[in-house]
C-alpha cells in the first residue's frame, strides 16, 4: 500500500540525511525501523507525511503519488496518514477530550473546531477509543495531568480518532519505563491488528522491535542496510547497523 | 592555557596569567574613571543645597501633613479617567501588538522581511517613554484624555509585542508538529497547538502591562494629557502641598490595588 523509491533528503548542499530509501510496505503490515541516533529515522517517517520536505525521490500511498504536495492536497494526504510521536506531542493545557478530538481537524473546519464542535459520531468514537486504550473517565483531565504511558495513549487514541490507512510512530516508547513500553508497544500491534492498519515504527529499542514486528528495516547513515524478518536479526547484522559491538557480553 | 606543567605535576589554574593580568588592569581602569567623574560631579555641586537637604525635607514634609482631605471630592473625576485610560490604553495595545507578536515571532512569521518589518514597529514603539508620546499626541489632539489613552496604548505595544513574541518562540514545537500531522489548516494549527501554549503568557503579560499603565496614567497629565496628573501638576505649581500628599496617597493606594488584582489574575491562571 506504500511504495518508497528512491527517498533523498539533505537539510544543507553537502550532507545527506537519507540517501536513497526504497522499501515498500503491504496493508496491515507491521514494520520496524532501527537503527542509530541520527541515522535518519525520524526524517524518514516526516519525509512521508511532509512534515519535512523530501529532496528527490517518490512515495505512493495506495498507488497515488504524496510527495511534492502542499496546501489543500498535502492536507487530504495527512488526514490518511496517522503520527504518533516520542514526546506525545499532546497539548498540554488543553483537556483529553480535546488533545483525542483534534485528531479530527483535517475533517472539521474553522470555526467548529474553534468552538469545539465535533460530530457527535466522532464524539462517540473518541468515548470508545479512551476505553479501549484504558483511559475511561479520563476525558476531562487536562494533558499535563496524565503520567507518561496515559500520555502516549492518548496520542495513540488522537491518531487512530483519525481512521488513518497508514500509521507513522516515532519512537513511541522513549520517553517510557521498560513495562510502560511493552504495554504500550502490545496496544499499538493489538489496534494495527484490529483496524488492519500497516505500520511503520522507529523504535531505538532491539528486543521490543524483535518481539512486536513483522518486518525489520536498519538504518544507518541514511542507507538501509538491513531487511528481514525479526529472526534474521543476528548480531553480525546488529554491528552493520550500529557499528562494532560486543552484543553477547555483559 | 590553564593546565601547566610544573615539576611532572600537572598544574591547573581557573586563568592563563594573561587573562588574570588584563582583568586586573581593566578594574584598575574602571576604578580611575569612577574616581575621576566623581570629582566632576563633586566640583559642580552646589553642596550648600545638599547639606541642608534634610531641614527642607522636614519642612516639605511639615508643609503636606495633614493632607487636605477635602480636596478628595475633586479628586474622583480624574481618578476614574486615570483608570480609564490605563485600561482602554492597554486594551487597544493588545488588540495591536497580538498579531504584530505572531509577525514577529521566528516560529510563526510569514516571511522573513515581514519579521524585521515587525521587529522594527516593536522596538520602536519601546523606544519612545510613554511621556514623549504624551508630548506628541497632545500636540496632536489636543489635551485631554484621547492623548493619554494613545500615548499608553504605543509605549505599550512595542512591551506586550515584545514578551509575546518571545514567549511564542519558546513554546514546545512537537503538539504543534502533530496538528499539521493530522491535516490542520494554518488557522487550527495556530488556535490548537500555539495558542494554548502561549494563553497564560499572554494573561500574564497583559495584565502585568495594564498594572504598569495604571502608573504611567497618573503621570501622563503632567504634559495635559488627562488623569489625576493634571491636579498633581496644578497642585505642585500652586504650592499646595497638603493636597499633593493626598494625591500621592491616593495614587498609592490605586497602584496597590491594581498590584494585588493583577498578581491574582496570573496566579489563576496556569
Amino acid at each position: 500500500m506504500l511504495d518508497i523509491k528512491d527517498l533523498h533528503k539533505s537539510y544543507s548542499t553537502d550532507v545527506e540525511v537519507l540517501c536513497g530509501i526504497t522499501m515498500t510496505l503491504k496493508s496491515g503490515e507491521f514494520l520496524t525501523v532501527i537503527g542509530p541516533s541520527g541515522a535518519g529515522k525520524s526524517t524518514f517517517l516526516r519525509c512521508i507525511n511532509g512534515l519535512v520536505d523530501s529532496t528527490r525521490g517518490s512515495c505512493r500511498l495506495k498507488g497515488e503519488e504524496i510527495l511534492g504536495l502542499n496546501g489543500t492536497a498535502l492536507r487530504r494526504v495527512r488526514r490518511r496518514i496517522g503520527m504518533i510521536f516520542q514526546s506525545h506531542a499532546l497539548v498540554d493545557r488543553l483537556t483529553v477530550m480535546e488533545n483525542l478530538l483534534s485528531g479530527r481537524l483535517g475533517y472539521t473546519n474553522f470555526w467548529s473546531s474553534w468552538i469545539r464542535r465535533f460530530p457527535q459520531e466522532e464524539v462517540t468514537r473518541a468515548f470508545d477509543l479512551l476505553e479501549r486504550v484504558g483511559l475511561e473517565g479520563y476525558e476531562d483531565r487536562r494533558a499535563d495531568q496524565l503520567s507518561g504511558g496515559q500520555r502516549q495513549r492518548v496520542g495513540i487514541a488522537r491518531a487512530l480518532l483519525q481512521r488513518p490507512e497508514l500509521l507513522l510512530v516515532d519512537e513511541p516508547t522513549a520517553s517510557l519505563d521498560p513495562k510502560t513500553s511493552r504495554q504500550i508497544m502490545r496496544l499499538l500491534r493489538e489496534l494495527a491488528r484490529e483496524n488492519n492498519l500497516a505500520v511503520i515504527a522507529n523504535l531505538h529499542d532491539v528486543a521490543l522491535a524483535k518481539m512486536f514486528s513483522d518486518r525489520i528495516i536498519g538504518l544507518s547513515d541514511g542507507r538501509i542496510v538491513f531487511e528481514g524478518k525479526p529472526d534474521e536479526l543476528e548480531d553480525e547484522i546488529l554491528s552493520t547497523i550500529y557499528g562494532e559491538e560486543d552484543w553477547s557480553a555483559a | 592555557m590553564p593546565v601547566a606543567e610544573r615539576d611532572g605535576l600537572k598544574v591547573w589554574q581557573r586563568r592563563t596569567r594573561g587573562a588574570t593580568l588584563t582583568r586586573w588592569a581593566a578594574w584598575l581602569v574602571f576604578l580611575l574613571v569612577f574616581l575621576y567623574c566623581w570629582q566632576q560631579i563633586s566640583e559642580r555641586t552646589l553642596w550648600i543645597f545638599v547639606l541642608d537637604s534634610h531641614k527642607q525635607a522636614w519642612d516639605l514634609g511639615v508643609r503636606m501633613t495633614p493632607p487636605r482631605w477635602t480636596y478628595i471630592g475633586d479628586l474622583w473625576g480624574p481618578l476614574w479617567d486615570t483608570l480609564n485610560i490605563a485600561t482602554l490604553g492597554t486594551v487597544l495595545a493588545i488588540l495591536m501588538a497580538t498579531p504584530l507578536a505572531f509577525l514577529a515571532a521566528k516560529n510563526t512569521t510569514p516571511h522573513p522581511l515581514i519579521r524585521q518589518v515587525a521587529l522594527i514597529l516593536i522596538v520602536a514603539s519601546r523606544s519612545i517613554n510613554t511621556l514623549i508620546w504624551a508630548i506628541l499626541f497632545v500636540v496632536l489632539f489636543g489635551p485631554g484624555v484621547v492623548a493619554g489613552v494613545l500615548a499608553i496604548t504605543l509605549r505599550s505595544v512595542g512591551f506586550i509585542g515584545k514578551l509575546l513574541y518571545e514567549s511564542i518562540e519558546e513554546i514546545s514545537p512537537s503538539p504543534v508538529e502533530a496538528i499539521r500531522a493530522v491535516g490542520g489548516t494554518p488557522p487550527q494549527v495556530l488556535t490548537y497547538g500555539i495558542f494554548p501554549q502561549v494563553f497564560p503568557a499572554f494573561v500574564g503579560i497583559s495584565v502585568f502591562r495594564w498594572d504598569i499603565n495604571i502608573r504611567e496614567s497618573t503621570i501622563v497629565g503632567l504634559v495635559g494629557a488627562g488623569g489625576i496628573g493634571l491636579q498633581l501638576d496644578a497642585s505642585v505649581n500652586s504650592l499646595l502641598w497638603s493636597q499633593v500628599s493626598l494625591i500621592l496617597l491616593i495614587v498609592f493606594i490605586l497602584v496597590l490595588f491594581s498590584e494585588w488584582l493583577s498578581a491574582t489574575i496570573r496566579k489563576a491562571v496556569t
